[in-house]
């Protein structure tokens, strides 16, 4: 038995309430059930989370780093999309 | 009480106390979870086997410090002196027979510990949840083993039936004042045997119909008398702390 043989999950965290859930790294585990355990055992050992997800890594699309500049590229100059131009109603955290 | 030479009067007074027993189950079977450090089967698993040795690592301090000198009483005790059950004591074998071996006995400090903390032990209240998640992580892994493949149904089979006639020990009544004196032994026999056997029915294993007592029969471990293998995992347990007595870093 060697963890190369168990398929890949990425381990989401929710540090606290009100906060969405963030990705805090890998693992590896024979199902997601031991996945759920290991996560806790390996991200949340110092009382770092209220609330954990796994998701197998292969169920992930992501970017490819190629297409970086058609992707990413054509934001870099429209800084009127950032909300820095409107100011913050008071009481409003976590934004 | 033997092999108490050297221990300070309040250390000493502690080798009677009910609650010695219980402390010592939990650091034994901390360093026999630590033995896999390096060794288990994955990465991840490893960890786990460490945060339960490190739970149990902590309830073990939490009481020998209520009890008397914490390094005294690890450290500087035969033997003799020591009250755990046997079965904290046997060695990890392969990982089904540490799996097993921490079913049997996490289900049955759950149980213990619950009662314990309803009787108004307070350091009890806050070990049940750490042993409820430890009995949830032997679960998880007797049905996968259990339920697996031919190779790790056999494995866990054969861990199931040689720890067996360890656990009878484990509802002998410890007496004394107290909490553990009050604790209802036949009601933790009747709900662990619940627990086990519906455990192993999902996990198409069989509950062993041998003797549950050990060729000691009467709370051995509790008694001072351990097997064979106790007498080396206390030498390497305490040889650094007897060759440089009083040391720090």
């Amino acid at each position: 038995m060697s963890g190369t043989d168990w398929p890949l999950w990425e381990v989401f965290v929710r540090s606290r309430r009100g906060l969405s859930h963030t990705h805090a790294g890998s693992l590896h585990a024979p199902d997601a059930e031991m996945a759920l355990r290991n996560a806790r055992d390996l991200y949340t050992r110092r009382s770092e989370g209220v609330s954990v997800w796994v998701v197998p890594s292969h169920e992930i699309t992501a970017s490819s780093p190629d297409e970086k500049d058609p992707f990413f590229g054509p934001a870099a100059d429209k800084p009127y999309r950032h909300p820095t131009f409107y100011e913050v109603p008071e009481g409003v955290r976590n934004l | 009480m033997t092999g108490s030479e050297g221990l300070s009067a309040r250390s000493a007074a502690a080798l009677s106390d009910p609650l010695l027993p219980l402390a010592d189950d939990s650091l034994v079977l901390s360093h026999r979870l630590g033995e896999w450090a390096g060794h288990a089967p994955v990465l991840e698993e490893e960890l786990a086997l460490a945060n339960i040795a490190l739970d149990l690592l902590g309830q073990a301090r939490a009481l020998y410090a209520e009890l008397g000198e914490e390094d005294e009483l690890a450290f500087l005790r035969e033997e003799r002196a020591f009250r755990n059950c046997q079965l904290a004591e046997q060695p990890g074998g392969d990982f089904a027979h540490t799996m097993v071996r921490q079913l049997y006995f996490s289900a049955w400090q759950e149980l213990l510990y619950a009662q314990l903390a309803e009787l108004g032990q307070p350091l009890a209240a806050k070990a049940v949840k750490e042993s409820e998640y430890h009995r949830d992580h032997a679960e998880h892994w007797t049905l996968r083993l259990g339920d697996g493949t031919e190779e790790s149904h056999a494995r866990a089979q054969r861990a199931a039936d040689s720890l067996w006639r360890f656990t009878g020990e484990l509802f002998e009544p410890i007496a004394g004042p107290g909490p553990v004196g009050e604790v209802d032994w036949d009601a933790l026999r009747t709900g662990w045997t619940e627990r086990i056997t519906r455990t192993f029915e999902r996990a198409t294993l069989t509950v062993p119909e041998s003797p549950q007592e050990g060729a000691w029969k009467a709370g051995a471990g509790r008694q001072g008398i351990h097997t064979e293998p106790f007498g080396r995992m206390l030498a390497e347990m305490q040889h650094l702390h007897r060759s440089h007595p009083g040391a720090s870093w």
